[in-house]
């Protein structure tokens, strides 16, 4: 017997939109209320720590603002997508992207991409409240249409292997929290004033690198330089990250 | 009565017949699981009862194109791990698997390229509207953004499902999200439909809207549907032919009439007792002794003339004033499987 024609496999750049689509409107339906959570917890941070850090553009001042607005992606890129990807997983609702003729990245880089987005209104609300907050020039944030997306893509890559390599949803959960912990505690203080391991901690945490690029922005002087050599970092392990977010991805989900 | 049940041993898992045109050819397939880890006793690991478990134990079987074809069994049965890997999710530790043509087992990723399957779960779909879950996996079966449209709106009206497009799946019932996810696996023409308990869940009439949008798929495409179920009502009318599993093996695989017929002319007897059953009745004793007994329910198989009189003996005197209730049934597939030596209790009539 020959061979029946096999139907046409649906295209990366298609499939990926269409995931990402399909992801963007669950934000809509379900209004997933912990994007909200995200969003007031920064914004609380920076309120408490406004008790001990002075406003202006000290370093400790553009430190606090950064790193809570880069916890917003930490939070939902990070931790939420790890514990989607766990709870996917362990329900087995990853058999009805696996029983579909898409490309294992789409499904990656498109869930990655839709959680990346989901963080866009929460840092921008954060970094605009921590600006007037603590009285900073706020010319410099438009760095944020590239620390996000690429902060967004280190995080969320991080995130989706987390929960797809993780052997209980739990798992996934709890390294998902610690990881959202570590960018908090250690983002929002100035790099120089932690103790020399924690340090070389906050420099193996890719959101420290969108932290840093961020507080250069708010800077009276900003160092663009710097502040670039930090993106092309997030950048790198971003890619890195999604990377092994697909290879995640295919070992979950396909045998 | 004694000669009744001599039947009722375990017979060979051979196919009545051999479709002609093969749509899935199964052969030899198994497949285990690796044991539990033993509990462990101050960090050491027990061996005791780490044994693989064996779910498809040599599982053989030929669907013929545009057939409906069904496998029946109780939860546990093998059901699921046979399905897992003829869409590619599992890989079989031994046997073959070829789907229209292709050989499956070497080449898994054309499984998504030829079927559709609907699993049990609805998880990845939970949190998108009907009208969006349908046409994403449309889009996902490759269709572009037009016509993943145009199937998304025929499978929605052709399902009953138009005026809860806009509802997201979590929102709606059991059975209305079940019917969502049902025409999300329709959506996107697939030669081979793979359907796992499709209608759990479903009222009458979104399970009438499934079998007549399945069979309207046979009819006008010659589409093959490979149906798990473990309700037998669902199994006698809507499949031509049947496999049952038991323990991962196949265990009968004909037409629910041919397997109906393997009981013959057997009637089922069911008793429900509202006292203590009068035991110095001679025939009430004997049927005691015949009986499958769950409770105060004697579950009997008999010829018709021994079901006929035990069916007086119970409708008048002390029997009778012991009696709940009684019913007599011509044999279903649950008598054949139990005749065939099946050990579950999970199979439904609904």
């Amino acid at each position: 017997m020959n061979p029946a024609p096999l139907a046409p496999a649906a295209r990366p750049w298609p499939a990926l939109r269409t995931v990402y689509l399909a992801q963007l409107s669950r934000a809509r339906v379900a209004r997933i209320p912990l994007l909200f959570v995200a969003t007031f917890q920064s914004v609380g941070i920076m309120i408490l720590m406004r008790g001990v850090v002075d406003g202006g553009d000290g370093e400790e001042a553009r430190a606090v603002v950064a790193g809570s607005a880069v916890l917003v992606v930490a939070f939902v890129a990070l931790n939420l997508l790890a514990q989607y990807f766990g709870q996917l997983r362990a329900t087995g609702g990853l058999d009805h992207y696996a029983t579909l003729p898409v490309p294992a990245a789409a499904v990656a880089l498109g869930t990655a991409a839709a959680y990346a987005s989901f963080t866009v209104p929460g840092v921008l609300a954060t970094a605009v409240a921590g600006g007037l907050l603590y009285q900073l020039p706020l010319g410099g944030l438009w760095v944020l249409a590239a620390v996000v997306p690429l902060a967004g893509a280190a995080l969320a890559g991080l995130g989706a292997a987390l929960g797809l390599l993780a052997p209980r949803a739990e798992l996934a959960t709890l390294c998902g929290q610690l990881g959202m912990s570590a960018a908090l505690l250690l983002g929002v203080l100035p790099a120089g004033h932690l103790p020399g391991p924690a340090r070389l901690l906050r420099d193996l945490l890719p959101s420290s690198y969108g932290v840093d690029a961020l507080a250069a922005a708010l800077g009276p002087a900003p160092d663009w330089g710097s502040v670039t050599a930090d993106l092309a970092v997030c950048a790198a392990v971003g890619a890195a990250a999604l990377g092994l977010a697909t290879w995640a991805y295919r070992r979950a989900a396909l045998r | 009565m004694a000669s009744s049940i001599a039947r009722a041993e375990p017979a060979t898992a051979a196919p009545r017949r051999a479709p002609a045109q093969a749509a899935l050819s199964v052969r030899g397939l198994v497949k285990s699981y690796p044991a539990r880890r033993a509990p462990r006793r101050r960090g050491r690991a027990t061996a005791a009862g780490a044994r693989p478990v064996l779910a498809n134990d040599g599982i053989s079987l030929e669907v013929a194109r545009g057939e409906i074809f069904g496998l029946l069994g109780p939860n546990g049965a093998g059901k699921s791990t046979l399905v897992r890997q003829l869409t590619g999710l599992l890989r079989p530790d031994a046997g073959g698997i070829t789907l229209l043509g292709h050989d499956l087992v070497r080449h898994p990723r054309r499984a998504p390229r030829l079927l559709a399957y609907l699993g049990q779960e609805s998880t990845a779909l939970d949190e998108l509207t009907v009208a969006l879950a349908a046409e994403t996996t449309a889009r996902l079966r490759g269709l572009d953004t037009a016509a993943a449209r145009r199937e998304r709106d025929a499978v929605l009206e052709e399902l009953g499902l138009t005026a809860l497009a806009g509802r997201p799946l979590k929102k709606l019932s059991g059975g209305q999200r079940r019917l969502a996810c049902v025409a999300a696996a329709l959506a996107g023409r697939r030669q081979v439909l793979v359907l796992d308990e499709p209608t759990t869940g479903m009222d009458p009439v979104a399970r009438r809207a499934v079998w007549a949008a399945i069979d309207r798929r046979r009819a006008q495409e010659g589409t093959t549907v490979l149906l798990v179920t473990h309700n037998v009502i669902e199994a006698e009318t809507v499949l031509d032919r049947v496999a049952v599993l038991d323990a991962g093996r196949v265990i009968a695989c004909d037409t629910p009439g041919g397997l109906k017929a393997t009981v013959g002319s057997e009637v089922r007897v069911e008793l429900v007792w509202r006292g203590e059953p009068p035991r110095d009745v001679p025939d009430i004793e004997a049927a005691r002794r015949l009986a499958s007994i769950a409770g105060r329910r004697w579950t009997l198989r008999l010829p018709p003339d021994l079901a006929r009189a035990l069916v007086s003996t119970v409708t008048q005197g002390p029997a009778f004033a012991a009696l709940d209730d009684f019913t007599l049934a011509t044999p279903s597939l649950e008598d054949v499987y139990l005749a065939l030596g099946g050990r579950g209790d999970g199979l439904v009539r609904a």
